[in-house]
């Protein structure tokens, strides 16, 4: 099958997933699962990559701001900038296409091999919009909390490792981080981790919906849905800066 | 009563069902039989609507599957209760949630009705105790069991069964039928299951279809089996020699 036709068994796909959903009730229990399964239990990683990433930004920047004549409060600004721009959006959205998009394609490739996705449909459900529109909602409501939680965390980062190696002070740290305020950055990474939890959402869930064989070929198609979850996001990336920022 | 008229799938160049036609009566228990590659798994998912046959009717009841609207197919589906051949329940839920879900999804019946059904069908099947249950606890047996209770909370007219005994010990396998059977009973649902398994055949075939090569090269009943002189299904059927002795003592018989 060629790139094409996958791209148009995709959007079938989600042609299935938009449909009304059957009973409201099993609707809501399933999406309480998965705000746990794709949300709740992303935080820990999340947190911990961006409290260490914030940190290694001001101290690479602190480093890197040899000339006397630049001011100290530039780290506290980069950090901020840089958070907000890309780390905690599209660095945090990579992270999460490996643990949530592996996740994704093996728990529905196992449902497909298995004949749960048979089962589901035999009974008359319809199985794409049962397990992939749930998955959608959490990730599009939560992502965008996990970016902000990721953004406030990368910059505290930053702060504890200007008070743990003294490169620079805080006051000169906080003096950067509360300069050139512009709430449309925040915006610009919210729309990013909107986009990008809806394609953390889909392209696994493709993957592992249309899966055929057994284990082995369960494990490939996680290995793919990394693989093209990060495409996908990193080239939806480029055009969304363009789009945005320029 | 389910009637199929002359079926026809391909996928493909390949032909896997040519033509069969078959009927499948209220309260009986009918059996496809046939070798790998015969067609019986294309022609059991036709049954069920996940596969569309490019030609010919199958009609439940008189109503052809092929020629109803979207509210009609969902309400045929059901109608359909299905136990799969590796059971495919829903490693995360329970016994129970397994059990109950088609009535979540498909009834309003308050939780408590609908403890109650689950609590009914699961003493049916003997499993009082499994409740809370995950699948991945649950020996084959006990599986295979947990998957007949959620073919039958809906009470179906129609319960289909791929190789329900596979992976199964010749003990539990013959609890398993005869389980089947007794539903197939009490119920009068239409019961049709795809199997290998030639004691089956022999215990609770009342009705047997033999399929070679896409088409429906013979039909009778368990008893009919042992007299038949069709070479294909003789071949099949008695290819070890335990059936063949059996076979033989039972010719001898009644002759």
């Amino acid at each position: 099958m060629n790139y094409i036709e996958h791209v148009g068994k995709y959007f079938q796909m989600l042609g299935q997933v938009f449909k009304r959903p059957q009973k409201w009730n099993v609707f809501k229990d399933a999406l309480f699962r998965e705000i746990e399964d794709l949300g709740l239990k992303s935080v820990g990683i999340v947190a911990f990559i961006a409290f260490f990433v914030g940190g290694v930004i001001a101290i690479q920047t602190a480093l890197n701001l040899e000339s006397p004549i630049i001011p100290k409060y530039l780290i506290g600004f980069a950090t901020k900038r840089a958070m907000i721009l890309e780390f905690a959006p599209t660095f945090a959205s990579v992270i999460l296409a490996g643990k949530v998009g592996s996740f994704i394609t093996s728990s529905i490739g196992t449902m497909r091999v298995t004949e749960q996705i048979d089962a589901l449909e035999v009974m008359g459900i319809n199985s794409l919009n049962y397990l992939v529109l749930p998955k959608i909602i959490a990730a599009v409501f939560f992502y965008p909390l996990l970016v902000a939680l990721a953004i406030f965390l990368g910059i505290f980062g930053g702060w504890v490792a200007g008070a743990l190696t003294d490169l620079f002070h805080s006051v000169n740290y906080i003096e950067g981080i509360q300069m050139d305020f512009n709430p449309f950055l925040l915006k610009y990474a919210a729309i990013k981790a909107v986009v990008f939890a809806f394609v953390i959402a889909t392209v696994p869930s493709y993957h592992g919906y249309y899966v055929k064989g057994g284990a082995l070929e369960v494990g490939r198609a996680s290995t793919q849905a990394v693989v093209w979850t990060s495409v996908v996001i990193i080239l939806l990336n480029y055009f969304l800066t363009q789009l945005l920022l320029s | 009563m389910i009637e199929v008229n002359n079926i026809h799938k391909s996928f493909g160049e390949s032909k896997i069902l040519k033509g069969i036609s078959a009927s499948f009566e209220k309260g009986k228990t009918s059996l496809i039989i046939g070798q790998s590659g015969s067609g019986k798994t294309v022609f059991l998912k036709s049954l069920l609507g996940l596969h569309v046959p490019e030609e010919g009717t199958i009609s439940f009841d008189g109503r052809i599957s092929g020629q109803m609207d979207v509210k009609d197919k969902r309400q045929l589906r059901q109608d359909i209760g299905m136990v799969f051949q590796g059971s495919a329940l829903f490693d995360s839920l329970t016994v129970e949630e397994n059990v109950m879900f088609p009535l979540k999804m498909f009834t309003d019946q308050s939780f408590s009705e609908m403890q109650d059904r689950v609590s009914a069908v699961l003493n049916r099947v003997n499993l009082p105790d499994a409740f809370k249950k995950f699948p991945a606890e649950l020996s084959g047996g006990m599986q295979k069991r947990v998957a007949i209770a959620r073919a039958i909370v809906m009470n179906p007219k129609y319960l289909f069964c791929d190789e329900p005994n596979s992976g199964l010990d010749p003990k539990t396998a013959i609890v398993i039928d005869n389980l089947i059977q007794e539903i197939t009973d009490e119920y009068q649902i239409i019961t049709v299951i795809n199997t290998h398994d030639m004691n089956s055949v022999m215990e609770i075939g009342e009705k047997i279809i033999f399929l070679q090569d896409g088409l429906k090269a013979w039909e009778g009943t368990s008893k009919e089996i042992f007299k038949t002189d069709n070479e294909s299904v003789v071949d099949f059927v008695y290819s070890s020699n335990l059936f063949k002795k059996v076979r033989q003592a039972y010719l001898n018989e009644i002759n």
